[in-house]
């Protein structure tokens, strides 16, 4: 009872906090106070201790499982581990909305103690749109949907988390995710700060590239890891369903990405001031999009949890964000109109420019597939389904579009490229592409949609081999460092340029494995008794048996099933499903061999409960570990793009002491 | 001065097509798994791809081909049958539309309305990759063109020079 | 020159009134396309043991519910109701026919006697009958009327006043 009405009033005060820090910025700015900007900059820090209280109370009545308050009895059991009694923070509607303020209120107080009173000119007014941000989910949980809320009477033991969620992926996912979010607010803050003051260079992108860069490693790690777990655990043996929220979260990183490239031609051309304003702009009102679709439940989602005027709520603010930057934009926009000149149009510009476009056209086409069935309910009154094979049909051709643009990219010099500049930079490459291709072909490689995965895939690999190679020659030739010395203090010196490189590799490597995975999936379905076998590709599975067993919080029936390759046997599998008191179907258990060339993935179907026969499904998925392999050299990559001078500096000693 | 440029620079082409055909080919020996399912379609694949354009209905945004669930066993089970009946896929999705309407086709049918979620991509890209060349060629020709001309090689040879001493 | 501007930020109202409308329109709500059309027939091996057909009705007004003994709250807040409404009207010559879908027999028998239901109820094994009726869920309850036609269907939970409105159209129509 007591954390509760702590808890609500500490929720209550945060937001009386976060509106005087709000008005306190904007009046210090306007009138020049110190002492008001000072005192706002503390009220910030105040605000992230109060948030911070009531995270605690509300993480300690779900670890001491009170059951007196609404969300934990909804959010854990009292069996569940202590780790998950912590996950049920961010289990579901209240708590999510507590975490996401938190988040922001940190990433306010990191702003204020980081940037102090520098930048003063732009600073307050970025303070008070993250604090503003921050008010409206104090807003929403003090007065709509309370995290602590009592129930009366308290129940002897909690729902629990969905037992899907009971995972170690549960503590890791989730945070990704919310911290990519949460990042993008404070460029948009930033931008919106240039835009109300009037201060239209490149200072507020330098401020917060860091920022920009860190919420989009967030965001990717994000969005990969929640593939892997749906695709360990779900039991569909798929990884991404174009579910409206799994879009949701992808339309914000498409943005994003063209806004980190794009960005890349302002700071050297100091053009595109509009469109880069409204790439971050867009890309924060579809953070506030996902979270509306998440919690608004006008589509239909796995992801999904609403209640009430949460939905409504969340309009209101993804309405009042869209107007207010949208209109500051209109504003400018004299003001904003770039030094907008070009050397030629074949340039690295220009294939940004392309690149943009494609990217935008890509959410655009996930945003329509997916508001599409409301869009024809409103006009024709009909219900239909934009599914997984539109989404599929309609991006692999602009994704291989984009893979192509990813090897010309890098290698078209800034401002002026010569026609025969670009082919000697890129005859070794497409060489090799073609000769990689024919050789998947001559093999055996006859879908379209590989060998053009691979074709393109290959180019660009190319093009960053050569551009590497030719770099590293280069240095090693005029300092006479080793090879791998010059290698190493390349990628340190040009952080930026080969760290993208190293980006763009894993994205190749990534979509290869989407291409191929999804190309040449073999899956069948058997029937089976006990020491009956069925066959998949090169593999033999034969049940052994059917078992059941009671675990601490569920009833798990399992099949053991031998696999055979070329008639010897392999490894041992046990698919099965998990049978849980309150809820009405069983969740898969699934069992696969991972490979780095092919996962052989087996789930439990249905069975006869006296063990006589099982249905199984076995699939076979090629390469498509090199999803999770790229998922990883992009985060390598942007850990280079990123690495502190200090630590540059010393590795780049210790290189040259190598060659001493 | 050039000659040693462009040769360096074939050097390093072959340096790299060298260096990425080992790697094909270690991939190529890897991977022939490759062959081996690009079998003909047999009844099981042409059925998975018929159902995977249904809607599984008790599920969330899943494929009758992807479901776990028994009533999509079922209707996998049932387009099967169809299939082995000679039903063409256009009649087994009419087959199911007839029951559950529009709703259960997982990608809507290209006519009337619904063809603008098929065009609009494209034409949204048509049209900005449109409005790029047009923006990009008022840039380039409002530029001055005042500076002597450099020759590009010569160019592309102090870049990589600069990049290797003292990078960006 | 202004108002040329204002387009940026009004851009955004289209589609902002798009996602409200969204508020108003039911995700689970799904129009069926046998409304209006001839019931498709249906052959059941009841629980009691005799069998049922949807052709042996001829003449009779039906109503087909499609239920789960899992289905809660839902199936449990409208049985008692659909058992009501049988024994009222039974001698009218209403029928009122049980389909038991995704479900295990014992579970199946257990919700029959718990809500004492007089009325013919069968399993539909391989699911032929629910996905002859379209039926996206449970419970789902179709009022088909003596021509053999689907007169309406209800998704969800049915009320009295929705029940009785129902059955008097059928018992009314020629």
């Amino acid at each position: 009872m007591m954390i509760s009405t702590l808890g609500h009033f500490v929720l209550f005060l945060g937001l009386g906090v976060s509106l005087y820090a709000t008005a306190a910025a904007v009046y210090g700015a306007r009138a020049g106070r110190e002492d008001w900007l000072a005192s706002s900059r503390n009220a910030v820090l105040a605000l992230f201790c109060l948030i911070t209280a009531a995270l605690f109370l509300l993480e300690y009545a779900l670890i001491t499982s009170d059951f007196s308050l609404r969300y934990v009895a909804n959010n854990s059991t009292r069996g569940s581990l202590t780790r998950y009694k912590i996950a049920g923070l961010w289990g579901s509607l209240e708590g999510s909305l507590l975490l996401w303020a938190w988040l922001q209120a940190l990433f306010s107080a990191l702003v204020v103690a980081h940037h102090g009173a520098r930048h003063r000119s732009v600073l307050p007014y970025a303070q008070a749109v993250l604090l503003g941000i921050t008010a409206f989910f104090l807003l929403v949980m003090t007065f709509a949907v309370n995290p602590f809320a009592t129930v009366v009477p308290a129940p002897p033991d909690g729902r629990g988390l969905n037992p899907l969620l009971e995972v170690t992926d549960m503590l890791v996912h989730p945070l990704l995710l919310y911290l990519g979010y949460v990042g993008f607010s404070v460029p948009f803050a930033f931008a919106m700060a240039a835009l109300i003051t009037g201060r239209l260079s490149e200072e507020w992108l330098k401020i917060t590239r860091r920022w920009t860069v860190a919420a989009w490693l967030f965001l990717t790690g994000g969005i990969f890891y929640g593939g892997w777990w749906s695709y360990r655990t779900l039991g569909w043996g798929g990884y991404w369903a174009w579910d409206p929220v799994e879009n949701a979260s992808f339309m914000p990183w498409l943005i994003a990405t063209a806004f980190i490239h794009s960005v890349m031609i302002q700071e050297r051309k100091r053009m595109l001031k509009v469109w880069n304003l409204l790439l971050i702009t867009l890309t924060f009102a579809l953070v506030i999009f996902g979270t509306f679709l998440t919690r608004s439940g006008i589509l239909a989602s796995v992801h999904a949890f609403s209640d009430g005027p949460v939905g409504a709520l969340f309009l209101g603010f993804l309405a009042l964000v869209l107007l207010f930057s949208l209109g500051l934009i209109a504003y400018r926009a004299d003001r904003l109109k770039g030094h907008g000149e070009m050397d030629s149009i074949v340039s690295r510009e220009s294939t940004f420019l392309l690149n943009n476009v494609l990217l935008v056209g890509i959410c655009f086409t996930v945003f329509l597939g997916t508001v599409f069935p409301l869009l024809t309910e409103a006009i024709r009154g009909a219900k239909i389904s934009v599914g997984t094979p539109y989404f599929n049909r309609v991006s692999a051709p602009l994704g291989l579009a984009l893979l192509l643009l990813m090897g010309i990219g890098p290698l078209i010099a800034w401002g002026r490229a010569s026609l025969n500049n670009l082919r000697r930079n890129f005859l070794a490459p497409a060489i090799v592409a073609a000769a990689g291709a024919a050789l998947l072909f001559a093999l055996g490689v006859r879908q379209a949609e590989a060998l053009l995965a691979f074709l393109c895939g290959f180019f660009v690999i190319g093009t960053i081999a050569f551009e590497f190679i030719m770099a590293t020659r280069t240095r090693v030739r005029t300092t006479g460092e080793s090879l791998l010395a010059a290698f190493a203090v390349l990628l340190l010196k040009s952080r930026r340029r080969y760290g993208g490189l190293i980006v763009h590799l894993g994205v190749v490597i990534a979509i290869i494995g989407i291409a191929v995975s999804s190309a040449y999936k073999v899956e069948r379905e058997a029937t089976l008794k006990p020491n009956e076998r069925m066959e998949i590709g090169p593999y033999a599975i034969e049940l052994k048996d059917l078992k059941a067993g009671e675990q601490p919080t569920h009833v798990l029936v399992w099949a053991t099933l031998t696999v055979f390759k070329d008639g010897k046997p392999l490894t041992e599998l046990r698919p099965g499903q998990r049978f849980y008191p309150n809820q009405q179907t069983p969740f898969a258990s699934v069992d696969a061999r991972y490979r780095w060339d092919e996962d052989l993935y087996t789930i439990l179907s249905t069975f006869e409960r006296d063990g006589s026969s099982a249905t199984i499904k076995a699939m076979i998925n090629p390469m498509i570990a090199w999803i999770w392999i790229g998922g990883c050299v992009i985060l390598l990559g942007v850990i280079v793009a990123v690495l502190p001078e200090r630590r540059l500096a010393l590795l780049a000693l210790r290189a040259k002491a190598q060659v001493a | 001065m050039n000659r040693h440029a462009s040769r360096a620079r074939n050097r390093a082409g072959v340096w790299t097509t060298g260096f990425l055909a080992t790697g094909l080919l270690g991939l190529a020996c890897l991977l022939p798994g490759f062959a081996r399912a690009a079998d003909p379609a047999d009844l099981e694949d042409r059925v998975r791809e018929i159902a995977s354009e249904i809607r599984c209905v008790v599920c969330q945004n899943l494929s009758v081909a992807d479901s776990p669930s028994d009533l999509a066993k079922e209707m996998r089970n049932l387009v099967r049958e169809l299939v082995q009946q000679g039903k063409s896929p256009k009649e087994i999705q009419d087959y199911f539309v007839s029951r559950y309407g529009e709703f259960v086709l997982l990608s809507p049918p290209k006519r009337g309305f619904n063809l603008l979620v098929w065009v609009l991509p494209f034409l949204a890209i048509g049209v900005g990759a449109g409005g790029v060349y047009l923006v990009v060629r008022r840039w380039t020709e409002s530029s001055a063109t005042g500076r002597p001309p450099v020759d590009p090689a010569y160019a592309e040879r102090v870049r990589r020079e600069l990049e290797g001493r003292e990078g960006r | 020159m202004t108002w040329k501007k204002l387009l940026i930020p009004l851009a955004s109202v289209p589609v902002i009134l798009l996602l409200a409308y969204g508020f108003w329109t039911d995700p689970k709500a799904i129009p069926s396309p046998l409304v209006q059309k001839a019931a498709p027939d249906f052959r059941l091996a009841g629980f009691d043991g005799k069998e049922l057909s949807l052709a042996g009705l001829k003449g009779m007004p039906v109503v087909l519910n499609f239920w789960a003994s899992w289905c809660y709250p839902a199936c449990h807040d409208e049985a008692p109701l659909l058992e009501s409404t049988w024994r009222k009207y039974k001698d009218q010559g209403l029928m009122v026919v049980g389909v038991d879908i995704q479900d295990k027999e014992p579970n199946a028998r257990e919700f029959i006697k718990r809500f004492n239901f007089t009325f013919p109820n069968g399993p539909d094994p391989g699911s032929k009958v629910s996905i002859d009726y379209g039926v996206y869920g449970v419970p789902e309850t179709f009022f088909i009327d003596r021509q053999g036609r689907i007169a309406y269907k209800h998704v969800g939970a049915l009320s009295p006043v929705l029940m009785e409105e129902q059955v008097q159209a059928l018992l009314k129509g020629r």
